[in-house]
């Protein structure tokens, strides 16, 4: 077995000459330090995708996108279809684990300054593939064509149409048309199928390769150790290896979840039925939505809305410039000012969050 | 003003170029955007007959394409409006409880009147006129 696999190896290395990958193999190294455990959670966020991907595909044989169709389908595929609750499952317990592993690496890389020159580019590369991931989230809560999606989705476009000019063109293109309808949901499969993971694998490409370009980051106190203390393991295999081992347990924790919490289908959307009590949305656009709902209907002349969607708009267009913002550090200051934006961002969120759920 | 051979061919092939991009975005942009389609003209619609409906209770009534509540009152008044709530468009429902109309979206109240009492909801619901014709509900367009 070995003999071929060298053989195979050889031969490619003969045509192709594999110098480049086998420095990569060989050299790449990964600092080792108390903070070490923040390298995983990109590699986490990666395997949710692949997961997302290959079950997206699996479901997708199934599907089928239309008024009179889709929510039949879904049920057909977790009623009928041998392991299509599983399936269906491990699709939307995966891209909820996708989202939280996404802000957590987002955090971490933001707290450990690993976005700094000469790493801006993946900063900016990595903000937009969340964004995508958030419309990947957004696009796939309505094919199941349920009551909850119907609604999120109805105050969801609603709100693009606020935005002064481009806002109302903006919510017919993605409504197809002047309400929610079929096709609206056509569209959002077509977005949520082909437009998307398009486009997200482009950026993702780029991320990545500027990873192994650049190599792990080393946060300051590393840096600042000399050179004897500075302790490292190489990417291959120890890193990978130990990359492995949480993927299989994050893994297992996604099975466990979709086996004991499976998701509901809910009810068929009904374009004239009340929206049913306790609606809301997901629980990683809550933040954004429970301010909305606390501001006042206007603020001087403005519509509340359209201050806050301005603010949410302006604030992550900011976040994702951050690598070019000089922030002084303050000697005496105890947090530093920029860890304390960090701090005071993370707050908002998570309180936002809460409160989301309680009132 | 001297222009060279290359320069010219440059201009002409710069011109041609972007004609040729405009000719291919104009198309798509076109696709993407929906085609009107005609809306129906409906005037009246019939909400079922008044005998069957009893008081304190609600139903959601096609106008068109509209949704419209209709709400008989505890003491037999006939009131519709726009069951379109004008903050974010959800549909609203009558509450038997608090004798309101409540949207559960984002906990926006109005009054029977339709008039936005509290809540996010900007503007009141809009309101339409109903007749009863032989026993039958008749909803109609205001104005």
């Amino acid at each position: 077995m070995k003999n071929i696999g060298s053989k195979l190896i050889a031969w490619i290395d003969e045509r192709y000459d594999l110098t480049p990958v086998r420095n990569l193999l060989e050299h790449k190294k990964v600092p080792v330090h108390k903070h070490s455990i923040w390298y995983y959670m990109g590699g986490v966020t990666l395997f949710l995708f692949m997961i997302q991907l290959f079950t997206g595909i699996l479901l997708l044989l199934y599907y089928r996108p239309g008024e009179d169709s889709a929510y039949e389908s879904v049920r057909f595929i977790v009623t009928n279809v041998k392991f299509g609750w599983l399936i269906r499952n491990v699709h939307s317990w995966s891209a909820n684990l996708l989202v939280l592993f996404a802000f957590i690496h987002m955090f971490s890389v933001f707290f450990s300054k690993a976005y700094e020159k000469p790493r801006e580019l993946t900063w900016v590369t990595g903000f937009i593939i969340l964004i995508f991931t958030l419309a990947f989230g957004f696009s796939g809560y309505l094919l199941p064509w349920n009551e909850l999606a119907f609604f999120a989705t109805k105050v969801g476009t609603d709100i693009v149409g606020v935005i002064p000019i481009i806002g109302e063109p903006l919510k017919v293109f993605l409504r197809g048309g002047e309400d929610v309808t079929g096709a609206t949901l056509s569209r959002f499969f077509g977005i949520h199928v082909a437009v998307l993971p398009a486009i997200f694998t482009f950026f993702l490409a780029l991320h990545l390769l500027f990873i192994q370009r650049q190599g792990m980051h080393e946060p300051e106190h590393f840096k600042n150790l000399p050179e004897e203390k500075k302790k490292y393991i190489p990417f291959f295999p120890d890193f990978a290896l130990k990359d492995l081992l949480l993927w299989v347990v994050v893994f297992n924790v996604l099975i466990f979840l979709a086996l004991y919490f499976p998701w509901e289908l809910g009810n068929k959307a009904d374009a004239f039925t009340p929206a049913p009590a306790g609606i809301r949305p997901e629980w990683y656009f809550m933040f954004m939505f429970q301010s909305l709902k606390l501001l006042p209907a206007h603020i001087i002349f403005i519509e509340g809305e359209l201050l806050g969607i301005l603010f949410f708009g302006v604030a992550g267009f900011v976040w994702m410039l951050i690598p070019y913002i000089k922030i002084k550090n303050k000697p005496n200051w105890k947090i530093q000012p920029l860890a304390l934006i960090g701090i005071i961002i993370v707050s908002f969120i998570v309180v936002m969050t809460v409160l989301g759920y309680l009132l | 003003m001297q222009i060279d051979r290359r320069k010219f061919l440059n201009i002409l092939l710069g011109i041609g170029g972007i004609g040729g991009v405009l000719a291919i975005i104009y198309p798509v942009l076109s696709f993407l955007n929906p085609p009107k389609s005609a809306e129906p003209k409906v005037n009246s619609v019939k909400a079922g007959l008044n005998n069957d409906f009893p008081a304190n209770s609600s139903k959601i009534i096609k106008f068109g394409r509209q949704p419209v509540i209709l709400i008989k009152t505890e003491d037999n008044q006939l009131k519709a409006l726009s069951a379109s709530c004008t903050h974010l468009d959800c549909i609203v429902q009558y509450r038997q409880d608090t004798k309101q109309i409540w949207c559960a979206c984002h906990n926006g109240t109005y009054d029977l009147n339709g008039r936005n009492i509290s809540g996010p909801p900007p503007k009141p619901l809009e309101e339409y006129e109903v007749k009863v014709v032989k026993d039958e509900i008749v909803i109609t367009k205001a104005g």
